[in-house]
C-alpha cells in the first residue's frame, strides 16, 4: 500500500475544532478513564507526546534520522532534578511549574553544543553520528556519578516549597495537569514552528539539500537552529518525565535503547503527518505498561511490527489513516470492508500460531523449572507435547498462506481505487 | 617494553576483529548505499550459530558452516525485506536493518536467553602461541589476526582479480549499465550483503570465544565499528583498515594505563584532592576513559577533517 | 569595465584528468549567452565552477567584478547569481506556491527565523503569487511538485531560479527532453522572465541557441574557444572545425 501525498487546506474553523477536541480530550482523560492506572498512563503519554514530536522534528520535516535523541530528554532530565534539589536546598523561589522550561533550556544548550558537530553531515553519517555522540554521553555519565547518580540515580521530591496556587504537585493527579498543560502548549508551539520560514526550509532542506544552497540558505544553518528547538523541546519532555518519576537514572535516560525507542515509536505512529508521533507516542507507553503484561516477548512482536511497517506502511499508523480517509471521501471505502475483516481473521490465527510457539519456547527458556504447562489464550499448552507444537505451527502456517492470500487481493482492490481516485483528482484539476 | 609489545600485539588482533567487521560494512555500504545497523547482529549470530555447530560437530567444522548460514539469512532478508524497501531512500534502508537488529536480538535472546553462553575454546586454540618478554600472547587472538588477514587477502583477490569481482565493482558505480548489459544486478546486490553478513558471522566465530559471547555483545562492538567507518571516510576500506587499527590500538592501550592527569600533576609536584577544582575530571584514570576514546576521536575527526582520514566522498 | 561573469585562466582536474583547461570568457551585464559544446567538453563542469558547485583547481572567477572562487554556493547566490540544473531539482513534497515562496525568501530579508507566521508574510506571498502566474502554474498552485508533468517541473524549476532576483542566471539544458512545442513554449517563458538579467545558458538545441542569444560562447576540450554573436560563430572556421559542422546547417534551415 502507497500513499501519494495528499493536498490539504485546513479552514480556519477546522482548525479551532481540532485544537478545542485536543484540549477537551487533555482535561477529561483522567476521569473518562477512572483508575489510577489510566493516570499513570496518561501522564507518560502527555510527556511522551512532546518527545516524539520533538524527534519528528527532525525526522519528519528535516530528513535527520537521530539515534541518539536520549541525550536530549535525559539531559533535560537531569537539568530538571539539579534545579529541584537546588531550589529546595537554597530556598530559591522558583515554583515546580518553571522547573520544565530550565530543563529544556538545558536540552537546547546541548544541542546547540552538539548540534554544530552532529549537523555537519547529512544522512546516512548523520545517522551515525547522533549514534557515537549518543554512546559517547552516556558513557560520559557513567564516569561522573556525582553529577548523574551512578547505578541508583538521582532522586528528588517535587513537592517543594510553598504551593502554587495551592498545588503541591504530590497527588499524581495534579502533575498530569501540569504535564497536560505543557503537552498542549509544546504540541501548539511545535505545530506553529511549521509555519515559520524556518520550518519551511526545514522541509526543503529535507527535499533537496543541494537545492537550499542556491537559494540562498546554508543547510548546515537550518538543520543546527533546528536541531536547537527539537532539543529545547525534548529537554522540557525529559524534566516532565523527571518530575513525573522524582527520579532519573543515567542507564536508563541516556541510554540507546531509549533513543532507539523514540525512533521507532515516532516511525510506527507516522513521520509523514504532523500527529503521527502522537500517536506513536501513545503507542509507546500502551506497548510498554499494558503489552509487556501481557506477554514477555513484547519486545520481539515490537521488532516485528516495526519492520512490517517499514516494508509495507513507511508513513506509518498516521499515513493509514489519512490513506483510508482519502479513500472514504472519495465514496470507495466501503470496498475494503470485506478485505480487511478477512485481513483481521487471518492475521488473527496465524498470530494465535505465532505467539503460541514463542510462548512456549519462552517458557521453556525462564520458566523450565515450574514444569511444562504454559497458559495461552486461556488453555494450558503442553511444550513436551509434540501435538502443541504441530498445532501452533499449523495455525502459523495456514494463517500465514491465508493473510498474504487476503493480502494481494487487497493490494489488487486498493491499487484499483488508488488510480480511481487519481483519474477523478485529475479530470477536477482539468475542469478548473 | 613487555608492556608496549603486549598492548600492541593486543591491540592489533582487536583492531584487526573491528576491521573484519567494518570492511563489510563499508563493502556493503560502497556497494549498495545501505548502511547496514543489523552488522553487528550478524557478528552476533555468527558467534551463537558457532557455539550451537561446534557443539555437534566440532569448532573447526563450525568455522565453514556458521559464516555460510548466516551469510544465507543476510541474502534471504535482503531479497525479502530490503529490497522492498529500496524504492523509498535510504532512510528506510536504514531503518529496516535496524528493525533487523532489534529483531535478531530478541531472538537470540529467546532462544539461547539472556546470559553469556559458554562458548569456549577448541583445544588447539587454548594457551599461549609465544611467550615474549615473559608474558604469554594466546593463540586464540593470534588466530584472530590470521583469520583476518587471510579474510582480507581472498576478499580484496575476488573483487579484484575474479569475473564476478568486476561485475560487483561496476555495479558499484552504474547499478543500471551493469544491468543494460545482461549482469543480474539484484541478484549481485543479495550475493554483496549476504557475502557482508557472512564475513561478520565469521568474526562472530573467532571473536566470540575469544572474548565473550552474550546478547550485549552485538551493542558492544555495533557502535564502534559505525565509528571507524565515519572515521576511516565513509566507503573507504583502506580508511576503515586505518581506523580500525588506530581505535584498537589505542583503546588498549589506554584500558592498561592507570594514570590520570591528577597523578601525572602530582609526579610534578602539585596535589590534588577531592576539594581541587575539576577533581573529577583530573581524578579520572586513563583507564576509565578508555570505552570513550572513540567517541572522542569521531567528534574530533569531524571537527578538523569531516570527510574521514582517507575518505572521498562528498556525501 | 566591469563584467557580470568574467573567468581568467580557470582550471578544474579530477584527479589526474583535467576537465577544464584554461577557460576564458567575459560577459557584459545584460547579455544573453549561449554555451554550446560537444558532449563532456566541460559546460556543465564550467557552471558548476561558476556556481560554486565546485572549486576550481586554480584561475579565478568574477561576479560583478568580486572574485567568487572558493566561496559556497549559498555565499554566491546571495550576491546576485542563480542556476537551474540539468536534472530537475525542486522540493518535491512541497506544493508549486511553496516552492516558489522558499526562493525568495532571503531576499526579501527573512533569514532563519522562528518567530514570524509564512502567512503573514505579505511581500514573500505576494511576490510567490506572482511567481505562480510568470511560470503559468496558475491552475497547479497547490498541487505538490512531485505531481506535476515534467514540463510543469521544469517550468517550476526556472520559477525557483528567478524568484529571488538574481541578475545573474545561469541555466543548464533547460530544455531537456521536452517536445518541440513545449521548447517554443519554454523558450518565451525564459526570454520573459530573464528580461534585464544576465543569462548564460548550456543548450544543445540549435533552434534554441540562435533564437534565444545575444552571443555564443563555444567550449571545447575544457577550453572557450569562441565567444562572439551568432553569425561570427557561425563563420568562425575553427568552430565549424571542431563542432558545428552539418548542425549549423540544419539549424540554420529550421529557423524562425
Amino acid at each position: 500500500m502507497t500513499t501519494n501525498p495528499t493536498t490539504h487546506r485546513p479552514k480556519k474553523t477546522s482548525h479551532l475544532l481540532v485544537w478545542g477536541s485536543f484540549a477537551l480530550v487533555l482535561v477529561a482523560a483522567p476521569w473518562i478513564f477512572g483508575s489510577s492506572l489510566a493516570l499513570t498512563i496518561l501522564s507518560q503519554i502527555g510527556y511522551l507526546i512532546i518527545i516524539c514530536l520533538s524527534y519528528n522534528m527532525l525526522l519528519g520535516q528535516g530528513g535527520m534520522l537521530s539515534f541518539g535523541h536520549a541525550v536530549y530528554t535525559g539531559l533535560g532530565g537531569f537539568a530538571a532534578i539539579h534545579a529541584i534539589n537546588y531550589v529546595t536546598d537554597h530556598a530559591v523561589p522558583l515554583p515546580l511549574v518553571l522547573i520544565p522550561i530550565i530543563g529544556g533550556l538545558a536540552g537546547a544548550f546541548i544541542a546547540f553544543l552538539l548540534g554544530y558537530v552532529s549537523t555537519k553531515k547529512a544522512g546516512t553519517t548523520f545517522a551515525m553520528i547522533t549514534l557515537g555522540i549518543g554512546e559517547l554521553v552516556a558513557a560520559i555519565a557513567m564516569m561522573f556519578s556525582g553529577v548523574f547518580g551512578g547505578e541508583g540515580g538521582i532522586t528528588t521530591n517535587r513537592t517543594y516549597g510553598t504551593p502554587f496556587l495551592g498545588l503541591t504537585f504530590g497527588p499524581q493527579m495534579q502533575v498530569y495537569y501540569l504535564i497536560a498543560v505543557y503537552c498542549f502548549v509544546c504540541t501548539a508551539l511545535m505545530y506553529a514552528f511549521t509555519g515559520t520560514p524556518l520550518g519551511r526550509m526545514l522541509n526543503a532542506v529535507r527535499d533537496n539539500p543541494e537545492r537550499v544552497s542556491f537559494i540562498g540558505y546554508d543547510t548546515q544553518l537550518v538543520r543546527w537552529f533546528a536541531f536547537i528547538i527539537s532539543g529545547f523541546f525534548a529537554g522540557i519532555g525529559g524534566s516532565l518525565a523527571a518530575i513525573n518519576f522524582e527520579i532519573v537514572n543515567a542507564s536508563d535516560a541516556l541510554s540507546g535503547m531509549r533513543s532507539g525507542s523514540y525512533l521507532l515509536f515516532t516511525f510506527l505512529g507516522g513521520a509523514t503527518v504532523f500527529f503521527g508521533p502522537i500517536i506513536g507516542a501513545v503507542l509507546m507507553v500502551l506497548a510498554s505498561v499494558l503489552l509487556s503484561e501481557f506477554t514477555t516477548a513484547w519486545l520481539l512482536y515490537l521488532g516485528l511490527v516495526f519492520l512490517i511497517m517499514v516494508m509495507f506502511a513507511p508513513g506509518g499508523v498516521a499515513s493509514l489513516i489519512m490513506a483510508n480517509v482519502r479513500v472514504a471521501r472519495f465514496g470507495k471505502l466501503h470496498r475494503f470492508w470485506g478485505l480487511y475483516l478477512g485481513l483481521l481473521v487471518t492475521g488473527l490465527v496465524m498470530l494465535a500460531g505465532v505467539s503460541a510457539l514463542i510462548e512456549m519456547i519462552y517458557h521453556i527458556q525462564l520458566n523450565a523449572a515450574m514444569g511444562p504447562e504454559v497458559k495461552f489464550l486461556g488453555m494450558q499448552l503442553d511444550t513436551s507435547s509434540a501435538a502443541a507444537w504441530a498445532g501452533a505451527i499449523v495455525l502459523a502456517v495456514i494463517g500465514g498462506a491465508a493473510l498474504e492470500f487476503v493480502r494481494r487481493r487487497f493490494a489488487r482492490v486498493w491499487g484499483q481505487a488508488q488510480e480511481e481516485i487519481e483519474t477523478e483528482i485529475k479530470r477536477k484539476e482539468q475542469a478548473a | 617494553m613487555e608492556f608496549f609489545t603486549i598492548s600492541l600485539l593486543n591491540g592489533l588482533s582487536y583492531g584487526l576483529l573491528l576491521f573484519m567487521l567494518s570492511s563489510g560494512l563499508t563493502l556493503i555500504f560502497s556497494m549498495m548505499g545501505v548502511l547496514n545497523f543489523a552488522h553487528a547482529s550478524f557478528y552476533m549470530l555468527g558467534a551463537y550459530f558457532a557455539y550451537a555447530i561446534s557443539n555437534v560437530i566440532g569448532f573447526w567444522p563450525a568455522l565453514i558452516v556458521a559464516p555460510l548460514v548466516v551469510g544465507l539469512l543476510g541474502a534471504a532478508f535482503e531479497r525479502f525485506s530490503l529490497r522492498r524497501v529500496h524504492k523509498f531512500g535510504h532512510v528506510p534502508e536504514l531503518l529496516v536493518t535496524f528493525g533487523l537488529s532489534y529483531l535478531i536480538l530478541e531472538i537470540v535472546q529467546l532462544i539461547w536467553g539472556r546470559a553469556v553462553v559458554p562458548y569456549g575454546l577448541p583445544p588447539q586454540l587454548e594457551g599461549p602461541l609465544f611467550s615474549i618478554f615473559g608474558t604469554q600472547f594466546p593463540k586464540s587472538r593470534s588466530f584472530i589476526m590470521l583469520v583476518a588477514v587471510l579474510m582480507l587477502l581472498s576478499v580484496w583477490l575476488l573483487l579484484t582479480r575474479t569475473r564476478i569481482g568486476l561485475v560487483i565493482q561496476a555495479a558499484l558505480k552504474h547499478p543500471d549499465m551493469v544491468e543494460a548489459l545482461g549482469h543480474n544486478v539484484p541478484r549481485v546486490f543479495m550475493l554483496v550483503f549476504g557475502g557482508g553478513a557472512a564475513l561478520a558471522g565469521l568474526a562472530g566465530v573467532v571473536g566470540g570465544n575469544t572474548y565473550v559471547t552474550e546478547p550485549s555483545m552485538a551493542h558492544a562492538v555495533g557502535p564502534i565499528i559505525f565509528v571507524v567507518v565515519v572515521v576511516g571516510g565513509m566507503g573507504s576500506l583502506a580508511g576503515a583498515f586505518l581506523a580500525s587499527i588506530l581505535i584498537g590500538v589505542i583503546q588498549t592501550f589506554a584500558v592498561a594505563i592507570d594514570q590520570s592527569l591528577g597523578s601525572l600533576l602530582e609526579k610534578v609536584g602539585v596535589q590534588i584532592t577531592s576539594e581541587t577544582f575539576g577533581a573529577p575530571v583530573l581524578q579520572l584514570t586513563l583507564a576509565q576513559v578508555a570505552p570513550i576514546l572513540p567517541y572522542l576521536f569521531l567528534v574530533l575527526i569531524l571537527i578538523f577533517r569531516p570527510k574521514g582520514l582517507l575518505g572521498t566522498r562528498e556525501d | 569595465m566591469t563584467y557580470a561573469i568574467e573567468l581568467k585562466d580557470l582550471r578544474k582536474s579530477f584527479g589526474k584528468t583535467e576537465i577544464i583547461r584554461g577557460a576564458n570568457l567575459a560577459v557584459a551585464a545584460g547579455e544573453r549567452v549561449a554555451v554550446i559544446g560537444p558532449n563532456g567538453a566541460g559546460k556543465s563542469t564550467l557552471f558548476n565552477l561558476i556556481s560554486g558547485r565546485l572549486h576550481p583547481t586554480s584561475g579565478e572567477v568574477h561576479l560583478h567584478g568580486e572574485r567568487i572562487d572558493g566561496m559556497k554556493p549559498y555565499e554566491i547566490n546571495r550576491r546576485g547569481l542563480s542556476r537551474s540544473f540539468q536534472i530537475t531539482n525542486i522540493f518535491p513534497k512541497l506544493s508549486v506556491f511553496e516552492n516558489l515562496r522558499c526562493g525568495v525568501l532571503w531576499s526579501l530579508g527573512y533569514r532563519y527565523t522562528f518567530l514570524r507566521f509564512l502567512s503573514g508574510l505579505h511581500d514573500a506571498n505576494e511576490r510567490a503569487e506572482t511567481l505562480v502566474r510568470q511560470v503559468g502554474l496558475a491552475a497547479k498552485r497547490d498541487v505538490l511538485a512531485i505531481n506535476l508533468t515534467y514540463a510543469e517541473q521544469r517550468a517550476l524549476e526556472i520559477g525557483v531560479t528567478i524568484a529571488g532576483g538574481a541578475s545573474v542566471i545561469l541555466l543548464d539544458e533547460p530544455t531537456a527532453g521536452m517536445s518541440k512545442t513545449e521548447t517554443s513554449h519554454f523558450i518565451d517563458l525564459i526570454r520573459e522572465v530573464t528580461v534585464g538579467k544576465t543569462l548564460l545558458t548550456v543548450e544543445h538545441d540549435m533552434g534554441v541557441v540562435f533564437g534565444l542569444a545575444d552571443k555564443i560562447a563555444v567550449v571545447v576540450y575544457g577550453e572557450v574557444i569562441a565567444f562572439d554573436t551568432p553569425e561570427a560563430v557561425r563563420a568562425n572556421a575553427r568552430v565549424q572545425e571542431a563542432y558545428l559542422g552539418s548542425s549549423v546547417a540544419d539549424a540554420q534551415g529550421g529557423l524562425h
